[in-house]
């Protein structure tokens, strides 16, 4: 690709900042004692100490996978540590005691946690390293019945549900990085939205790693009682660090007999810089299960991480249950992505969308994964895909692995993929019309977008249009 | 307004225009025709700023400006329009908003204000009757699915939005039918002053019929061989080409 296509620049992560609190951290390495430590430190009933006991036994026999089509250095688990808090979090009354420090931490990224400023219409979990810092909106909430809390928090005002829910969407021996978020998550978000009701906010969660070392491991578990229905919404990002910092993240949708959830999330970890040092790494399982008329719906925007490892899934366990998936994954300079979904036809009826869109730049690599299959009793499922590269410069990649497996024969199954590069001629056509390269790139990658773009909630979807246009910038070679 | 001066131009190493000088004044209508492979597009794209070539020598003057020494998109906000031979489809993107993002980023190079998108919509009112398409066009990808009369249309819609100073026709005519023809001139006509000039590039005479030239000009061979009043054109479409070429040494 010639250099008019090559002369932009990159621009700086705005998110890199480091925040100076006071924190807890407990020291390096994991081993049971570790486990005990983060459960007492969160004075955690028996069970939930046992539940983790276990997950990190099980741990311990399994090897981290290394089917996906990324290459990292291995990783040493003992050098991690698997606990830091600010000091200053304590059960909170209110969020007027949040620390002055973390307040302003998110609202330098754009989240304002305080009364006034509050974006109108969503309510906010900020969490930050392992604790969740403060839940805005609460009373709202609370009036319609809605529970949005920490999860730290559920394990003592909700048990019941934790019990029942915890694992069973993504059990603790689902895989090497499940496991290992079972055994040592920190803290996450909660949601219960109770029968028939229709959560009135969008829920949203920030997640902000601060220390140094120190890996992430959230847990998320969204309930939609029958008929209710909730929109969530996730952001991420991270302060730049010359190390990797790992982020194993599990979350777990329940949609009940006609309920409905949707998840999106705009994942802008820090990526390492142009010559891949640092960066996150992203291993994260997310996956819903919907029962009878639910439906689950992933929209991603993943911009962010060193390594990105993910596969929002839904099972279509019920009747007539839909499940959908909404993708746009970025790589730039020395970014690796492997992610796609996974929709598991169990129940008659069932509908699966997939949408995926790859964008790659610079020395990226961008694969997607997707696995579509329909079980014997899966009468008349249907599944539609389309899977879309667009390709920026001549050093990048785009890979497509789609596994299909169909057990019904009434199942209809279509599969569309293309492949496209931003050309010199898209590019000269925007500049002949006077807008400058950088402008035509974003325009030509938005509209590339735009499928995905308009799942999104509205105020998000205006956040990710910029955030690509940010991720992009000087990867036009 | 548009005075080139000994213009040579490579692609890929090869030298495909050799020796051009052209001056434009506004108020002008100039034809460019001649025998494929001539230069024609060539010269299009030289003066539009596209980055496939390499200009090896000579100059271009533009309103007074060095103009090989501006970027595509100050060409364009300084008011020049290529009209592409082959429009390029952007997928996703409307033509609205394509459309208003050119009219603004030319209004900002100009210091006025931007226009909103409902501001922008009564403009596009007035300027798709001109070229008698339908507002729906307007929802539609750039390009993305046009037919060859559409994509033409298509192209003339935005210069009559963007109102430019120097409109380059490249091989408008191609592929259009006599009625997409006729709507094609008539937009280019109608958006005709006497403070602007238009090169038309063109294979053919007939769409000179519709665009009355003031001069026209023959290339063949990466030269002008020979320039005259419109008759030339006629005398063109009765003789053809060759008995201009073997003189001219092409």
């Amino acid at each position: 690709m010639s250099s008019s296509i090559e002369s932009l620049v990159n621009k700086e992560y705005a998110y890199g900042f480091v925040t100076d609190v006071e924190s807890d951290t407990i020291p390096r390495g994991l081993t049971e004692e570790t486990i005990r430590l983060i459960s007492a430190k969160k004075n955690e009933p028996e069970w939930l100490l046992d539940w983790r006991l276990k997950a990190y036994r099980r741990w311990l026999t399994m090897t981290e996978p290394h089917w996906p089509n990324v290459t990292y250095a291995p990783i040493d688990y003992q050098a991690q540590t698997y606990y830091s808090a600010p000091r200053s979090v304590k059960p909170l009354q209110s969020l007027d005691e949040v620390d002055p420090e973390l307040l302003k931490t998110y609202a330098k990224l754009g989240i304002s946690l305080t009364e006034q400023k509050r974006l109108t219409g969503v309510a906010v979990d900020a969490i930050f390293d392992s604790v969740s810092v403060g839940t805005t909106m609460k009373t709202e909430l609370a009036a319609v019945g809605v529970v949005f809390c920490s999860f730290g928090e559920a394990v003592h005002s909700h048990p019941e549900l934790i019990k029942k829910y915890l694992g069973s969407v993504v059990p603790y021996s689902d895989n090497f990085f499940a496991a290992l978020n079972s055994a040592v998550f920190s803290d996450g978000s909660f949601v219960y939205i109770p029968k028939g009701v229709k959560c009135p906010l969008e829920l949203s969660t920030y997640f902000r790693i601060n220390a140094a070392d120190t890996g992430q491991f959230e847990r998320t578990l969204i309930v939609a009682d029958e008929g209710a229905s909730v929109s969530y919404l996730e952001g991420c990002t991270a302060p730049k660090r010359a190390t990797n910092q790992l982020h194993a993240a599990v979350v777990e949708i329940i949609a009940l007999d006609d309920a409905s959830v949707k998840y999106s999330t705009v994942q802008n970890w820090y990526a390492g810089d142009k010559d891949g040092v640092g960066g996150i790494y992203n291993f994260v399982t997310k996956r819903g299960k919907a029962q009878t008329n639910a439906k689950i719906s992933w929209t991603q925007v993943e911009t962010g991480s060193a390594i990105t490892w993910k596969y929002p899934s839904v099972i279509l366990q019920g009747d007539n249950s839909v499940g959908e998936f909404y993708s746009v994954a970025v790589v730039n300079n020395r970014q690796q992505a492997d992610t796609g979904t996974k929709m598991i036809h169990i129940g008659r009826n069932t509908r699966s969308t997939i949408i995926s869109k790859g964008i790659s730049a610079g020395q990226g690599q961008n694969s997607y994964r997707g696995q579509v299959k329909v079980l014997p009793k899966a009468e008349g499922a249907r599944n539609y895909t389309q899977c879309d590269s667009m390709l920026i410069g001549n050093a990048c990649g785009a890979h497509t692995f789609p596994y299909i497996e169909v057990a019904n024969n009434t199942a209809t199954l279509e599969h569309e993929a293309s492949t496209s590069k931003i050309g010199e001629d898209q590019i000269f056509y925007c500049k002949s019309r006077g807008l400058n390269a950088e402008h035509a790139i974003s325009l030509i990658v938005a509209g590339f977008c735009k499928e995905v773009f308009k799942e999104l909630p509205m105020e998000f979807a205006l956040e990710a249009q910029q955030l690509l246009g940010i991720s992009l910038e000087g990867s036009v070679g | 307004m548009l005075k080139i001066s000994d213009l040579h131009a490579n692609a890929s190493g090869k030298e495909i225009l050799k020796g051009i000088s052209l001056t434009v004044n506004a108020g002008e209508v100039h034809a460019i025709m001649g025998p494929n492979g001539s230069g024609k597009s060539t010269l299009a794209q030289v003066i539009a700023g596209h980055p496939g070539y390499e200009v090896t020598g000579g100059t271009i003057e533009y309103d007074g400006k060095d103009l090989l020494d501006m970027e595509a998109e100050e060409r364009a906000q300084a008011g020049v329009f290529l009209a592409f031979q082959y429009p390029v489809e952007i997928p996703g993107v409307t033509n609205a908003y394509f459309l208003r993002a050119a009219f603004n980023e030319l209004r900002k190079a100009r210091g006025e204000e931007e226009v909103d998108p409902m501001e922008f919509l009564d403009i596009m009112e007035e300027k798709l009757k001109l070229v008698e398409m339908d507002a729906t066009m307007m929802q539609r990808s750039v390009n993305a699915g046009f037919s060859g009369g559409e994509k033409k249309r298509n192209e003339i819609l935005q210069m009559a939005v963007l109102a430019p100073k120097l409109a380059v026709l490249d091989e408008t005519d191609s592929g259009l039918d006599i009625d997409a023809l006729r709507i094609v001139a008539g937009g280019v006509n109608a958006l005709k002053r006497p403070d602007n000039a238009t090169i038309v590039v063109t294979h053919y005479q007939r769409l000179l019929d519709y665009i009355v030239p003031d001069s026209v000009h023959v290339l063949a061979g990466g030269r002008i061989i020979k320039s005259g009043g419109k008759e030339l054109a006629l005398e063109l479409e009765a003789k053809g080409y060759d008995w201009l070429l073997e003189p001219a040494g092409v």
